[in-house]
């Protein structure tokens, strides 16, 4: 299947980066491109040189080599037209607590050059796209996690983004601000803008992204649409909890049947792969057609840990760490 | 070669550049209205300075409050705002390390108006501070000889000298990696700087070594500067080395703080 990056003009390239910090390689060669109104997502670990790509991309960091271009200028030699054409929203939202929502836009607008009048008008307008014209008059601290995000997505929209940048941007939110946040980029690109964001989550790729770049230790391990990418993980996982463990097994053999892929029965979990959500409740019918009582069952996306071990065949970097961490706290 | 910004015209940069700074000195003002505690800070802040010092400790200094009102009063002011510029640097700490400044950065701004800024934004409210402690101090009978023209010119000596100041905690915020860390390094310049002066007793007093200490500290020149502006005496020696002073802070602690901010946010 072609990657979306065949088919139109690259509103962000980035060609062989390469940023070491001290004697660590942060990145260590990273390509990637988005076309035009596109949404292009960064999935990786902690560590994997997301937030640097971010940086780099948005003339924070320059790259010791390589190059980047976004909106068609370079990111080092035409910062400045780079930052006209960008919006950014870093891993810790950058809105002053000790304004109001509407000052924050405010201020935000006038230095992107607006005049009073308009920079008050855009604010009301961002205010009330993001649902939050009614917490316009509140200081931001008084702000739910969720509102601040939208409130720091406001501000990169003010000036019309051509290009927006989110890292992050869903880290520490709860599944509903995590939902609302989602439809709101989505309407973003609706409206032609292109979007970069990272993620350490498959669902949050496989909902907004046209391509993913898995990274890892600086190293982009594969790129393609989230599709090719879930294909190779191994696409969604199902679990059937039947109401006995003497129903496990049989469970497992019918999924097989009607399926074709290979169920197994681990105690009283019956746990399966598949492709595509959409078979899922077909699945789940033609069990329960079949008289066997599937009890409870659930949908879900592969972790961050299968994807890596899926791919490069190995545990990510950390993981074991952080394992041994969660186990010492419970 | 591509100019920094989008603004092609050299003088429109300049301009753009002021007008940036001054929308980001609101910032500092603005909270002034609408964060509470700040709005009772900043009023009870001079009430409570000149409560502490002439009531308090009035009696016991001078034998009679408004003989030590009359003497502490112009030493208070200076003193009241050297504390407060402390807070320039702790507030550009805490925006750094919430990554305002990075959204600043990304933003086709001047690279040098978000520092400016801070620092213009907290000059007005040191301004506004003196000027809410020019009432209090004329509320409890406080009439200096210098008149309105010698508290005008006192007030714009502190200002300046509290612009040289400010570069200090500048260049603190920026290096110190949290707002702690600021305050801990900070306090160890400014108690001795605060205190080690004329403004609360007559250095006459002190013990050899400190008093060519409280000598040389550009606190004691800023308040004897301000003391003989408004008690109406010739004040051009003290006005001279005040300003010499804040000109010799600048001259070391500004390109500090400017090669500091490159670093930093490079």
């Amino acid at each position: 299947m072609p990657s979306v990056a065949d088919r139109a003009a690259p509103a962000i390239v980035a060609d062989g980066l390469v940023k070491r910090f001290g004697g660590a390689l942060a990145l260590d060669g990273v390509s990637l491109a988005a076309p035009e109104g596109s949404v292009l997502c960064l999935l990786g670990p902690n560590g994997a040189g997301k937030t640097t790509v971010v940086r780099t991309l948005t003339t924070l960091l320059p790259p010791d080599s390589g190059r980047a271009s976004v909106a068609g200028y370079d990111v080092v030699r035409e910062a400045g037209r780079v930052r006209a054409a960008i919006g950014v929203t870093g891993q810790f939202t950058a809105v002053d607590d000790l304004m109001t929502g509407t000052q924050n836009l405010v201020m935000v607008a006038r230095l992107g050059g607006f005049s009073r009048q308009a920079a008050r008008s855009r604010a009301a307008e961002l205010l009330d796209l993001l649902g939050l014209s009614e917490a316009a008059g509140r200081l931001v601290r008084t702000y739910s996690g969720g509102m601040r995000r939208r409130l720091d997505l406001a501000a990169c929209l003010v000036r019309r983004p051509r290009v927006l940048f989110l890292d992050e941007p869903t880290t520490g939110l709860d599944p509903r601000s995590r939902g609302e946040l989602w439809s709101l980029v989505l309407d973003v690109v609706a409206k032609g803008t292109t979007v970069l964001l990272t993620t350490q989550y498959l669902e949050e790729a496989d909902r907004l992204a046209d391509d993913v770049v898995v990274l890892d230790r600086g190293r982009v391990v594969v790129t393609g649409p989230p599709r090719q990418l879930k294909q190779r993980v191994g696409g969604h996982r199902v679990e059937f909890h039947p109401p006995d463990r003497s129903r496990a097994d049989a469970v497992a053999r019918a999924a097989t049947a009607l399926t074709g892929r290979p169920a197994a029965a681990d105690g009283d979990v019956v746990r399966m792969n598949l492709d595509e959500a959409a078979a899922f409740p077909d699945v789940a019918r033609r069990l329960m057609d079949a008289g066997l009582v599937v009890g409870e069952i659930s949908l879900g996306y592969p972790s961050l840990d299968e994807v890596f071990l899926a791919l490069t065949g190995r545990p990510r970097a950390g993981a074991l760490a952080e394992g041994a961490a969660d186990d010492a706290g419970h | 070669m591509m100019q920094d910004t989008d603004t092609p015209a050299r003088g429109g940069l300049a301009r753009a550049a002021l007008r940036q700074s001054l929308t980001l000195a609101r910032r500092s003002v603005s909270r002034l209205r609408t964060v509470p505690e700040e709005t009772v800070g900043f009023v009870l802040q001079p009430l409570i300075y000149v409560t502490l010092f002439v009531f308090v400790m009035g009696e016991a200094m001078a034998g009679d409050w408004r003989t030590y009102r009359d003497f502490a009063l112009p030493g208070i002011a200076v003193q009241m705002v050297v504390l407060s510029t402390l807070g320039t640097g702790l507030a550009l700490n805490t925006d750094l390390e919430k990554g305002l400044f990075d959204r600043f950065r990304t933003l086709p701004i001047s690279r040098t108006a978000p520092l400016l800024g801070a620092v213009l934004g907290d000059l007005v409210r040191y301004g506004l501070s003196l000027a809410v402690m020019t009432a209090v101090a004329a509320a409890i009978g406080f009439r200096p000889a210098g008149g309105v023209q010698g508290v005008a010119a006192a007030g714009a000596l502190i200002l300046v000298f509290a612009f040289s100041l400010c570069w200090i905690w500048t260049l603190l915020g920026l290096k110190a990696r949290t707002p702690s860390g600021v305050q801990t390094l900070a306090t160890v310049f400014l108690f001795p700087l605060a205190f080690g002066s004329s403004v609360l007793v007559d250095t006459d007093d002190m013990p050899g070594w400190v008093r060519i200490w409280a000598g040389v500290n550009p606190v004691t020149w800023a308040t004897d500067a301000v003391r003989a502006l408004l008690s109406g005496a010739p004040a051009g020696r003290e006005v001279a080395g005040t300003l010499l002073w804040s000109a010799a802070i600048l001259a070391v602690f500004l390109p500090l703080a400017a090669r500091a901010y490159r670093r930093r946010v490079r």
